[in-house]
């Protein structure tokens, strides 16, 4: 009964959607080639691939290219760097985005709020390469930086030679970059709170303070739920490209992360694949991220992304 | 909010004026700059003397211009494609689409799919494996999601098919989403540089980005500054670098202010989702 209707409802939809289908055609074969391939292609952390051979030519090796890496010296490194540079940045980027949206929320001038406003989003249309550059001669020792340093009495040093100094730069600059659009979205959920929720708050004799705890942030409080969980989805995935921008062999041991290891072991030492084998770890890492995440979120509230 | 707004600004006022800086005086002030020192185009002039400068905002123009068509066309297919109501496949395709947003192969494999396809040191490389952003590709159907299902309707009465449902009925309805994605698509592409990084051999094809990168991150200028005498090449270096970073972001601050709304809205669409 069940395959009968299925075969039914197949000539059916294909006669109705055709043109649909060919349209999704091109759609399905670009996901296929460079999404779905790699994924298949990261079979070769299991092997010791070697380009000549090709993939299925390569000796078959198991989890060697992993337990190297476990073993490694550079695995507590990376990893312990993946983790502060990432916890750093939610700790102090992630909440930030939040309280610029409650001030400008708080601004009654429109002509301010919008200045503000664009003043705050511009930063996040500045390439990469422009803010790694801007921060490099900040930073350096005949800088701006090092200029206000030396004012105050302190010795002129070159800061991103220093490990101890990447993840505040880091850190500082990535907050610079995204607060403005970050707080975007939570404009919008600001906007969506019913004024008369406030009113009402203040005819209870709440203060400010109160209200903002009791009305604000209750009602937001979903968004930054799922933004959390987006976010930590990603969180082994540390912005790779701006600390491949900024790092220097002198503070490896604080700003390499996984993803910029295995851009260095990957393409430039062609250590293909070991370096496939260290990605495949932090995609699986960023998943079952992803999914705990998730599912704690469902858990403690019913926001889940899916 | 009066902090927020000047230590947000001020980095970028201060690139400006040292930009226009006369670079001896730059060299030996030190501390945070009020206005430009000494004000000369000296530091412009050399860097548009520089050919590759040139050939990066050539390269970068092609890659943003036909690499934001091809965005939009398939990102357009597939967001019709998952906003129509009554397709079988759309939940499995959906599922397909999506899931490459949580999981990926890495790195390396991403390369070598790349260079096995016979892209390497192609400028197709930098458009063809970045076509659909899944992200804005759902932004866009929920734009597409939002139009009433009462136009589709009399339009089928009317016989149309899919496509002209696409393209006389959805498009234009649609054309406030489709411009958010153009802006997203384009400014993406202006501001990329990994890819030319790891998939670019010739220096001729480098989009603006890569160079620029030569210049600020590498400090390898010695492109430019032939011709001037040692000494003063490193002065000079200083404030072209500067220069060299208002013209490769100028397009985009001169555009921003106009389309900023335009921005705003494609994240509020997205929210809307979410």
């Amino acid at each position: 009964m069940k395959t009968k209707s299925f075969r039914l409802r197949f000539k059916k939809d294909l006669q109705q959607n055709w043109t649909l289908y060919l349209l999704i055609f091109p759609v399905i074969i670009y996901y296929f080639i460079f999404h779905y391939r790699p994924m298949g292609g990261a079979i070769i952390a299991f092997k010791d691939y070697v380009p000549k051979k090709g993939i299925w030519g390569s000796n078959w090796v198991g989890f060697k290219h992993f337990i190297n890496f476990f073993k490694s010296n550079f695995f507590f490194r990376i990893f312990k760097n993946t983790v502060v540079i990432n916890v750093s940045t939610l700790i102090f980027g992630f909440p930030a985005p939040i309280i610029l949206a409650l001030l400008i929320n708080e601004i009654k001038r429109k002509n301010f709020k919008k200045t503000v406003q664009t003043i705050t989003y511009l930063p996040h249309f500045i390439s990469l390469v422009v803010v790694a550059g801007v921060i490099k001669d900040f930073t350096a020792d005949y800088g701006i930086i090092n200029d206000i340093i030396a004012f105050f009495g302190g010795e002129r040093r070159t800061l991103l030679n220093f490990p101890h100094l990447f993840v505040p730069i880091y850190v500082i600059s990535d907050i610079w970059q995204g607060v403005g659009w970050g707080s975007i979205i939570y404009l919008a959920a600001l906007s969506s709170i019913d004024p008369a929720l406030y009113e009402a708050a203040e005819i209870d004799g709440a203060g400010r303070w109160k209200q903002t705890l009791a009305i604000t942030i209750p009602s937001i409080l979903p968004t930054i739920v799922i933004m959390l969980i987006l976010r930590m989805g990603s969180i082994f995935n540390v912005g790779y490209e701006k600390i491949i921008l900024l790092y220097n062999p002198l503070i490896y041991e604080t700003s390499d992360v996984i993803s910029s290891f295995v851009y260095r072991r990957g393409l430039l030492e062609a250590n293909y694949s070991f370096s496939t084998a260290v990605g495949l770890f932090n995609s699986v890492l960023n998943f079952s991220m992803l999914l705990i995440a998730n599912s704690i979120s469902r858990k403690v509230n019913e926001t889940s992304l899916w | 909010m009066l902090f927020m707004i000047i230590v947000c600004f001020y980095p970028m006022l201060y690139v400006l004026f040292v930009s226009f800086s006369n670079a001896a005086l730059f060299m030996e002030h030190q501390g945070p700059l009020l206005k430009p020192l000494g004000f000369t185009l000296n530091s412009y002039k050399m860097v548009f003397k520089d050919p590759m400068i040139l050939k990066g905002y050539v390269n970068t123009i092609f890659i943003v211009v036909v690499g934001t068509c091809i965005n939009i066309i398939m990102t357009a297919l597939c967001a019709y494609f998952l906003s129509r109501k009554n397709v079988m496949f759309r939940t499995p395709i959906m599922i397909f689409v999506t899931f490459t947003m949580f999981f990926g192969g890495g790195l390396i494999p991403f390369y070598l799919t790349v260079r096995n396809v016979g892209l390497y040191n192609s400028h197709w490389a930098l458009i063809l494996p970045t076509v659909i952003n899944t992200y804005n590709m759902i932004i866009m159907r929920t734009g597409f999601q939002g139009i009433p299902d009462s136009m589709e309707e009399s339009a089928k009465i009317d016989g149309a098919g899919h496509l002209t449902i696409l393209f006389r009925i959805i498009i234009p309805l649609a054309k406030p989403v489709i411009a958010v994605m153009v802006l997203y698509y384009a400014v993406g592409h202006w501001n990329s540089w990994f890819n030319a990084m790891i998939f670019l051999q010739d220096r001729e094809k480098f989009p603006l980005q890569l160079i620029l990168r030569e210049i600020l991150i590498q400090n390898d200028m010695s492109q430019m500054t032939t011709g001037v005498g040692l000494l003063d090449q490193e002065a000079v270096a200083e404030t072209i670098k500067y220069a060299v970073i208002v013209v490769a972001t100028l397009p985009i601050l001169l555009i921003y202010p106009f389309l900023q709304k335009y921005f705003v809205q494609g994240i509020m669409i997205g929210a809307i989702k979410g």
